[in-house]
């Protein structure tokens, strides 16, 4: 298990005009390490993917709260953990299929694939009535200052 | 945003990030418009930018369930490589009346 150097919480209320708020936090987090710009982008869509996977799904756009502990690993790793206590997905094998989603037209189903082309690791914990837990992992090739 | 019409063809010049919570103000304008002009082609020009997420590509998609109904081009215009890879992701490069510029 990878040793954390450094790292951050902060949980938000699932209002969809947070969800910039948060990419833009675990943006300047990781920045602390010079990602490259490509990386940056790739790191901050997944969250946006899970963040508003936690308003429209977990909480089904009523209040809750949105908890996301970032840490960057040995190794240049981050890891991001985004967490709702919302309802939760009963197949998560199916929730993760492309073009999958349970919220109408416009939306496009493709939240986990998107997090799934942009981070070297993608996983979900998911209990129904409890909540979900998604991970993201992406190795940064820049340096970190220690 | 803004939103132009010219010769039947209707352009929404898309602005700043877009995301779940942008996304539902810049569909509520777009598609006021179309609904107002039936236009031959409606264009979603995304050279402005900054940020999508896949709530671009659902943005497009919805776009296209209309068009699709009026016999209409959507247009896609101005994505970045990036962007455009997300998109593809949806397959809309394959489908009918929808045109990558």
């Amino acid at each position: 298990m990878k040793k954390s150097v450094n790292d951050f919480k902060m949980n938000v209320l699932s209002r969809s005009v947070n969800e910039s708020f948060c990419r833009a936090v675990v943006g300047a987090f990781a920045a602390l390490c010079d990602p490259t710009v490509e990386e940056l982008s790739d790191l901050k869509t997944a969250v946006s993917e899970a963040v508003t996977n936690c308003i429209v799904h977990g909480y089904r756009d009523r209040p809750g709260r949105i908890y996301i502990d970032a840490a960057l690993l040995e190794g240049n790793v981050l890891r991001v953990k985004i967490r709702d206590k919302g309802c939760g997905i009963e197949d998560v094998s199916r929730a993760m299929e492309p073009l999958f989603s349970t919220a109408g037209n416009e939306r496009s189903g493709l939240g986990f694939t998107v997090m799934e082309s942009f981070c070297d690791s993608v996983r979900v914990r998911s209990a129904p009535g409890k909540g979900t837990v998604v991970t993201l992992t992406k190795t940064i090739t820049g340096k970190c200052d220690e | 945003m803004t939103i132009t019409q010219d010769n039947g063809v209707l352009t929404a010049h898309l602005t700043g990030e877009i995301d779940h919570h942008s996304a539902a103000f810049m569909r509520s304008a777009v598609d006021a418009a179309f609904v107002r002009t039936s236009p031959k082609e409606l264009v979603l020009d995304f050279s402005g930018v900054t940020f999508m997420d896949s709530s671009g590509v659902g943005l497009a998609l919805g776009r296209y369930k209309k068009t699709r109904e009026q016999n209409c081009t959507l247009v896609l215009a101005g994505l970045s490589e990036r962007d455009k890879r997300m998109m593809k992701l949806s397959g809309m490069q394959k489908m009918e009346m929808v045109e990558f510029r």
